[in-house]
């Protein structure tokens, strides 16, 4: 058997729809299941003698995504039209941009294991309009729905930085948690917001000699799922098609192919990626655009702490685990809500519990986010620091949490009212102690006998004296107590 | 010696690539009368252009904004009103049956 | 009534010496009578221009503010969007489009209170400078109707020297307006490139295009300026207020310029027909004598122009144009094999010849390997015509030159070689190269009767300036008291 071991590489090159009011040349507002054609007007529907206007946000949210990428914002940049013909771009042709896009030059950071990050690098990042949808309906027709047609889209470039399905996921799942973090997309998958073209290859080391397979670039993804799934199944077939025919990569034979969701498997499409001629030109609609000065500065005092870098500052500084700083910071708002707690002088890992176990069960089951839950920072802050004194217990402190949500209030006020106290006091607690030491002879007897009864003893006592203080001795003390009194 | 410009064969490639289903007779107009023109506009390149910047605009102006505010659609019907063939709230083609190049 | 001009008429309906329902009915009038022999118009408004002219009756009648056009019949090119009526561009392909929007300039038209009488004749998309390239109908030169009338707002002129309508709005990419009012004996002026909103004009050559006036005389075509003028929020090329103010054209357009200073290009005017040129020269002492210093220049890159045009005009189109698909509007191919049909053979059903010439020149000047030879050259020589222009405005107040290189040629004449055809824009294409306004205006008959037209051009955002000197010289000469033939005999 010869030695083969294989390299993997993959570029992505991702689409992301970016949550305007309007749309990138005209007035119509962002659609989504809408009755079909209904959110078209003449200018997205490339009538005769229309003519395209920018949107300002638009650019804005490119601006700041490019920014958050660390790429070079382009101080002059212009839109240029790509011709070919399909049934859902009206005026068959895209406005895009070709040769001076908005960003370039940039990376993104994806979090690897032991809060490592790796650095994938952002060829480009360019603004351009959407197609329409076309449905393949029964029969021998498609229909053709322009409701989507002219939406922002920000197109984002990778460099074939990727070495794995798993890298590949991951970079999506970030990519998605900074545009959200940013505010320019909502990034939902299932609604098209964010659409992935892994582009994969391997360079294989057989018998000492280098071999590069053809690249091949899979559409019709629709999940993180489907994206990781759709690479591993790329990779081995790549790898056994090489085994079988050696077809190594040559220049245009870069091939197309589909994930079939059904059969887990991809599907070609087009044999020969057929250069296509989009014979690129500037569009003479629309002037150029200037992106410096105030208005960059503007742009850019918009950006906030990027959510990788977060999370693991949250891992460093607040010493929570990867998992618990990857859940606070899932969403912004969130994690946001979780520094506001701790400014206030919540402990972190304290505030990290309440947040990510009672708070986020609740906003699960009420469809919203932590911080739309209706519970003040503060409130979670006091509450963090009675579970810090003693004055509840841990699992109260998961009731109060409850009732804070569903009825509001004061969580010290809360406490007195469902006697969710506990009693931290020492020396009330060494009375009741005492007290029980004395009507429990035999429990003391197996514990200071040492033994197999011991530990149950123990709790049995502890158990008596939770009794009499009515679960509101702090068992934490007693046990200290208990300790210091029998050993 | 008169070389065509440009041949048949291109000018059918070029149809191709502005979707007109040319007739074998226009091909042929075509072809001549393409060649003369282009040969025409090869005049061009008797000014030596080399330090001359392209003019794609004769506007000085930049950043040409509309704010970020929706505005009343046509609604499907109106949508609808001029197209050759509809399917209900659709546009209608031919099936598409290849995935062509949509991002 | 048809004495008239268009300022005059407005001014008498308004005064009630006249009624608009008179106005537009006596136009209708002319239309029955002179239309089928001249087929100015591809579609007319009867009705609902009698009920817009009665309605602007009704508002002098309870003497409401009434717009600088009120009552006025204006006839439109057939290539600005109307949401009455079709938009058809003169093409087969568009025959049965109904717009839903109103182009911004016709919008301006009826919010002055025009009456738009009906959409005239135009070589298909504008692509020509006959009207003999229309797919829908024929225009004859009402001085000669065995002669086109120019194009391609070969309709407008040829309405407007009938006196089929009172004023009309143009377009112009090339010559497409100054060309057919200098054929037809009338005014045409194509604007600075900006000056106004190309929203509503179906797009030929989207960075040479503007809309413009054809009026029988230069105060109308200063009224209509008025009207037209301004930056339009949905047409990012219009020019806004702080960059270039629009000023009342008709504010100072009978004060003469003094000292004026005309540079002429005597190797270029040599290039027109003999005629033409004494036309030019008896102009040019016109002027002289009214204290105007001419100065010969030289322009080393215009004759380039034509060259640069056909580059960046056909390249633009075949982009332009590509939206015309049978899918989403206009006309579609009865029985295609599959989806790419719907595209190619609707196509070539719809177009005419010149336009698909242009579109496939046009994507061989973008397409792979060509992009640098074709267009990328042809931005470059458009950038040293501008420069050849800055240039002599830098010493003068504005170049004077033919319009055409001939009168009105035969039908059928040019049309079988566009080489030829094009060569005839060789005066006019230079002002959309460099953005620049130009007029047309009329300056004498040749030995057959036929118009000879001038042509007036001055720097960038100076409309103002452009019509005062066409006053000067009009101010002097009465051509637009001629008629044609056609309308004289009957």
């Amino acid at each position: 058997m010869s030695d083969i071991e294989y390299k993997v590489i993959v570029g992505l090159e991702i689409h992301v729809q970016l949550c305007t009011q309007s749309k990138m040349f005209c007035g119509c507002a962002l659609s989504f299941g809408e009755q079909a054609n209904s959110r078209v007007c003449p200018v997205c529907l490339g009538m005769p003698g229309v003519l395209p206007v920018m949107n300002k946000q638009a650019v804005e949210y490119a601006v700041l995504a490019g920014l958050a990428l660390n790429c070079k914002i382009a101080e002059f940049t212009k839109w240029d039209r790509k011709s070919y013909y399909y049934p859902d771009l009206p005026k068959n042709y895209q406005i895009s941009q070709y040769d001076l896009p908005l960003a370039s030059n940039g990376y993104i950071e994806i979090p690897i294991e032991d809060g490592q990050a790796k650095r994938i690098g952002i060829i480009r990042a360019h603004l351009e309009e959407d197609a329409g949808k076309n449905l393949h309906a029964t029969g021998n027709f498609s229909q053709v729905d322009l409701n989507r047609t002219g939406t922002p889209l920000l197109e984002i470039v990778t460099e074939p930085d990727m070495n794995s399905a798993a890298e590949v996921r991951l970079l999506a799942v970030e990519l998605q948690r900074m545009v959200r973090y940013l505010g320019v997309s909502e990034a939902d998958m299932q609604k098209g917001h964010m659409r992935f073209e892994p582009n994969v290859n391997l360079v294989v080391t057989k018998d000492g000699r280098e071999y590069k397979t053809p690249i091949v670039e899979i559409k019709n993804l629709n999940s993180f799922r489907a994206l990781e799934r759709s690479v591993d199944f790329e990779i081995q077939r790549q790898l056994d098609d090489f085994l079988e025919t050696g077809r190594v990569m040559e220049s245009g034979n870069k091939s197309t192919r589909g994930w079939d969701d059904e059969r887990q498997i991809t599907v070609l499409q087009r044999e020969k990626e057929e250069a296509h001629d989009y014979r690129y030109f500037p569009d003479p609609d629309l002037v150029p655009v200037e992106i410096k000065g105030d208005w960059l500065k503007e742009i850019e005092s918009k950006l906030c702490e990027l959510p990788l870098k977060k999370q693991l500052r949250y891992v460093t500084e607040y010493g929570l685990s990867d998992y618990d700083a990857g859940v606070l910071t899932a969403e912004r708002s969130t994690a946001e809500f979780f520094e506001q707690v701790v400014a206030e002088g919540g402990d972190p890992k304290r505030a990290c519990n309440i947040i990510t176990q009672d708070l986020m069960k609740a906003a699960n089951e009420k469809g919203c986010s932590v911080a739309e839950l209706g519970v003040s920072f503060k409130g979670v802050a006091e509450l963090c620091k009675m579970v810090e004194r003693g004055d509840v217990s841990a699992t109260a402190s998961t009731t109060i949490a409850e009732i804070m949500v569903t009825k509001g209030g004061d969580p010290e006020q809360i406490a007195r009212e469902h006697n969710l106290t506990q009693t931290s006091d020492a020396g009330e607690l060494e009375a009741v102690v005492d007290q029980v030491i004395a009507e429990n002879p035999k429990a003391v007897e197996d514990v200071t006998s040492g033994g197999k009864k011991s530990k149950k003893a123990r709790g049995f006592l502890l158990g008596q004296v939770m009794q009499k203080t009515k679960g509101q001795a702090n068992p934490r003390i007693v046990s200290e107590i208990l300790k210091r009194k029998l050993d | 010696m008169d070389q065509k410009k440009i041949d048949s064969n291109q000018v059918e490639k070029i149809a191709k690539l502005s979707r007109l289903k040319l007739t074998p007779s226009e091909v042929d107009e075509f072809t001549s009368q393409l060649s003369a023109i282009l040969d025409y506009v090869e005049k061009m390149n008797e000014l030596d252009t080399s330090n001359v910047e392209p003019l794609a605009h004769c506007l000085p102006v930049h950043n040409v904004f509309r704010s970020d505010m929706p505005e009343a659609s046509l609604g499907t019907h109106t949508a609808l009103s001029n197209a050759p063939r509809t399917d209900g709230d659709f546009f209608k083609v031919p099936k598409i049956l290849d995935e062509g190049t949509t991002p | 009534m048809q004495e008239l001009t268009a300022k005059q008429l407005r001014n008498k309906i308004a005064a009630g010496h006249v009624s608009g329902v008179d106005a537009t009915t006596e136009i209708f009038n002319r239309i029955e009578k002179f239309e089928p022999a001249v087929g100015a118009y591809i579609s007319t408004f009867k009705q609902k221009a009698l009920e817009d002219a009665k309605a602007v009756d009704e508002k002098i009648a309870k003497g409401e503010a009434l717009g600088q056009l009120a009552g006025v019949p204006v006839a439109v090119k057939d290539n600005m969007c109307t949401t009455f009526g079709a938009t058809t561009c003169g093409s087969k392909i568009l025959q049965n489009f109904h717009s839903p929007y109103n182009a911004t300039a016709v919008r301006k038209l009826l919010d002055a209170d025009a009456v738009i009488i009906g959409k005239t004749n135009m070589d298909e998309f504008a692509m020509g400078s006959s009207t003999e390239t229309s797919g829908l109908r024929k225009t004859v030169n009402p001085w000669d109707t065995s002669r086109v009338p120019g194009g391609s707002s070969g309709g407008s002129a040829a309405a407007m020297a009938a006196k089929m309508c009172f004023a009309a709005l143009g377009s112009d990419t090339g010559g497409s307006i100054r060309q057919p009012a200098s054929f037809c004996s009338v005014v045409g002026l194509k604007p600075t490139y900006g000056r106004v909103s190309r929203f509503g004009l179906v797009a030929y050559g989207s960075s040479l295009d503007q809309i413009g006036p054809v009026t029988n005389n230069v105060e109308d075509a200063a009224l209509m300026m008025n009207v037209i003028s301004g930056y339009d929020k949905r047409d990012s090329t219009s020019v806004n207020e702080t960059v270039a103010p629009v000023c009342d054209y008709l504010e100072k357009l009978n004060e003469s310029i003094k000292p004026l200073k005309i540079s002429i290009v005597p190797t270029f005017n040599a290039g027109a027909d003999e005629q033409v040129q004494k036309a030019l020269n008896e102009a040019l002492k016109v002027y002289e004598g009214l204290g105007a210093e001419l100065i010969e220049i030289e322009m080393p890159h215009i004759d380039y122009a034509i060259a640069a045009y056909y580059v960046i005009a056909t390249a633009e189109a075949s982009s332009n144009l590509a939206r015309y698909d049978g899918v989403h509007y206009g006309h579609r191919t009865e029985n295609p094999k599959d989806y790419i049909d719907v595209y190619s053979q609707s196509r070539e059903e719809g177009f005419g010849k010149e336009v698909k010439r242009r579109i496939m020149l046009g994507t061989y000047a973008l397409s792979s390997g060509y992009y640098d030879a074709y267009y990328l050259k042809a931005l470059k020589v458009r950038n040293l015509i501008r420069q050849d222009f800055s240039r002599a405005f830098e010493q003068c107040d504005c170049v004077i030159m033919p319009v055409s290189p001939t009168t009105a040629f035969k039908i059928g004449e040019k049309i079988s070689d566009p080489l030829q055809m094009y060569l005839s824009d060789i005066y006019t294409i230079a002002a959309n190269l460099a953005g620049i306004p130009a007029v047309s205006i009329p300056c004498g008959f040749d030995n057959e009767n036929l118009p000879i037209g001038l042509q007036i051009l001055t720097p960038p955002f100076t409309e103002d300036k452009l019509l005062r000197i066409a006053r000067m010289y009009e101010s002097q000469k009465d051509w637009n008291i001629k008629k044609p033939p056609i309308v004289d005999s009957k």
